[in-house]
């Protein structure tokens, strides 16, 4: 330090301070300035739609193009969106197991990032549906009672009144909702995933989404309160009696053949 | 006394043929046993009762003490049942949620009524049904069948009465009561003929016609806003109902079952029917939501194959193909509304379905 305090009258001392400074401010430049955020953004996006287009070659071009044009196995997924993708493979439907009617719900097979690499890279195909935020998608302060009936309206005729699914036409169905998280159920909304159609923001508001996740929050989740219980699929009342006639009759009927089958003679023949 | 005291081991006295002999006339079950000489002598001979067989409760008194203390516990536990379904009733909040394996979340009033007023029932059941099967008397008795048929002589007797009171009646003389007697028994069913009447009023135009008219607009059925071309996109489903119809209206429901639509858009080049495509705006078709079978709310909508689905009784309906019926029982294509785009390029209706929509009648053509 004495050294340094010794030579501040150097006549290249200035030179010194001033090459300082200026490294000094550059670096604090290069270190804090939003440009260069901006730029660490674009490669971040362009690195996971790299990433994504890898596991993309892996895991869907087999049916679904090397481009993702679609081939006779598998449409075309250009325009389809990201959150058909966070649909698809968050719920383990893609990858496909094996051709079919319809493609089942299973494990999922990618982590969240990954299938957040995948939707990068089939939203960089064409412009589709993004990939919904909690707010959109959070049924908080929703109106449960409105939600019904949209359901009622706009759902239950294949998913049932409660959620609890149904047939279609050859092999197709509309599946279970209950456990189903609100991401899912607004995606699936959003984009119309298989035979399923779309309900777009243009013809049921975010508003109205929210509204209905409410409402299967309340009715077909694991907690559902259900004050009669044993709902055998919530059919209603002919899938109740038939229940009653077939199983409580016939019961009665095994206790009474089971009463005097049994013999009350003290010698037991 | 016991001497069959089994039936797969009758002893000789107790085969069929001395049997009929020694209970002649009494009925029974048939033995299961019989050796081959007799099969050939008499083969549907009547082995009669078999002897009576005690039970414990009738040779022992303590037995016959415990069956009925049984039965008084049974009756016992019925009561308090009752008085638990009264409790419960009383006690339990009606909003009270409680989680029963294998029921679920279900309401503890629900679950403690049901539970007790069945204990209590079953409990009067068993009780009667032990009661009866252990101390009230189990001696068989059997009782001689009598023929339906009456007697020669009585016959006899009431024709000659039926004869008798025909004469003294004057039936065959006295033509005009006869004939006035016969008048007026068979007028008489007219005044319950009649009341039929009351069955309702005829429903004259309001099968043939819905609230569809010339430049009314298409609500959406969520919003309650009209809708525009550019809403409706390939593969979406929306409700709609006419403009002007409110859910607070005396007859919405009536309206509403006849005028609802489902409005889907199918790529113009996807269309099959000329019609259809002429009756569309841009792909954008609108069709009568009720099932033309027996009339149930139908919009199960595949949106790859444009199929709907009646889930009353699987009728099945080509949207792509002027909703032909492809399968099930019902008997004509749902009605197509013809709609355009108005000046301020909202979709409108360009009139009332040219057939009258659901299910159909007599006089449908």
């Amino acid at each position: 330090m004495k050294k340094l305090s010794a030579r501040r009258r150097h006549p290249l001392a200035a030179l010194v301070v001033l090459l300082f400074a200026l490294a000094v401010t550059g670096g604090l430049y290069a270190a804090f300035a939003p440009a260069d955020k901006a730029q660490a953004d674009t490669t971040a996006q362009s690195l996971a739609i790299e990433e994504g287009k890898k596991l993309y070659s892996v895991g869907c071009a087999s049916c679904h193009g090397t481009g993702g044009q679609g081939t006779s196995d598998g449409p075309s997924l250009v325009g389809v969106g990201s959150a058909a993708v966070d649909f698809q493979v968050g719920t383990g439907r893609m990858p496909a197991q094996q051709p079919g009617a319809q493609m089942p719900k299973k494990p999922k097979i990618y982590t969240q990032a990954e299938t957040d690499q995948l939707g990068a890279y089939i939203a960089s195909l064409g412009a589709g549906p993004i990939k919904p935020t909690e707010d959109q998608y959070s049924p908080e302060g929703a109106n449960v009672a409105k939600g019904g009936e949209l359901f009622r309206t706009n759902c239950a005729q294949c998913h049932n009144f409660t959620g609890k699914g149904g047939a279609l036409t050859g092999g197709k169905y509309a599946p279970e909702l209950d456990g189903v998280t609100p991401k899912h159920i607004y995606e699936a909304m959003q984009t119309g995933p298989q035979n399923m159609p779309s309900f777009p923001e243009s013809v049921m508001p975010e508003k109205n989404k929210q509204d209905i996740i409410a409402y299967l929050g309340t009715v077909a989740s694991g907690e559902s309160e259900s004050p009669g219980g044993l709902e055998l699929g919530g059919l209603g009342p002919v899938a109740e009696g038939l229940f009653g006639w077939v199983f409580g009759l016939g019961a009665l009927i095994a206790v009474a053949i089971w009463v005097a089958a049994r013999t009350a003679k003290a010698k037991k023949s | 006394m016991s001497q069959t005291g089994s039936n797969k081991d009758v002893s000789e006295e107790n085969l069929p043929s001395e049997q009929a002999t020694a209970h002649e006339g009494a009925m029974g079950v048939p033995p299961r046993t019989k050796s081959l000489g007799e099969v050939a002598d008499d083969p549907f001979a009547d082995p009669g009762l078999p002897p009576h067989e005690p039970r414990v409760q009738d040779i022992d008194k303590r037995a016959a003490k415990r069956s009925e203390r049984t039965v008084a516990l049974l009756f016992t536990v019925s009561m308090l049942a009752t008085v638990g379904f009264i409790a419960s009733y009383v006690v339990l909040p009606i909003d009270k949620i409680v989680y029963v394996w294998p029921f679920g979340h279900i309401s503890a009033l629900n679950f403690a009524l049901g539970l007790t007023l069945g204990l209590a029932l079953f409990c009067i059941g068993a009780g009667a049904v032990h009661w009866a099967r252990t101390l009230m008397s189990d001696e068989e008795h059997a009782q001689e069948r009598h023929p339906i048929e009456a007697p020669p002589e009585v016959k006899a007797q009431v024709m000659a009465d039926f004869k008798q009171g025909a004469e003294e009646s004057g039936m065959g003389r006295r033509k005009l009561i006869r004939t006035t007697l016969f008048g007026a028994l068979a007028m008489v069913p007219l005044s319950g003929v009649i009341l039929l009447r009351d069955l309702g009023p005829l429903p004259e135009g309001k099968l043939r016609h819905t609230l569809w008219s010339k430049g009314k607009l298409l609500v959406n059925q969520n919003t309650n806003e009209p809708l525009r071309p550019e809403d409706v996109g390939v593969g979406s489903l929306t409700f709609a109902v006419p403009e002007g119809l409110e859910e607070d209206d005396h007859d919405f429901q009536k309206e509403v079952a006849k005028a609802a639509l489902m409005i889907v858009r199918i790529q113009p080049e996807d269309i099959k029917d000329k019609r259809e495509l002429d009756w569309s705006h841009e792909g954008i078709v609108a069709y009568s939501k009720i099932c033309t079978h027996v009339g149930c709310p139908i919009s199960l909508y595949e949106q790859q194959t444009h199929h709907v689905l009646c889930p009353c009784h699987q009728s099945t309906f080509d949207l792509s193909d002027g909703a032909r019926v492809i399968f099930g029982p019902a008997g004509h294509a749902l009605p197509q509304l013809r709609i355009g785009v108005n000046k301020d390029g909202y979709l409108e209706a360009l009139g009332d379905f040219d057939e009258p929509v659901g299910p159909s009648f007599w006089e449908r053509g």
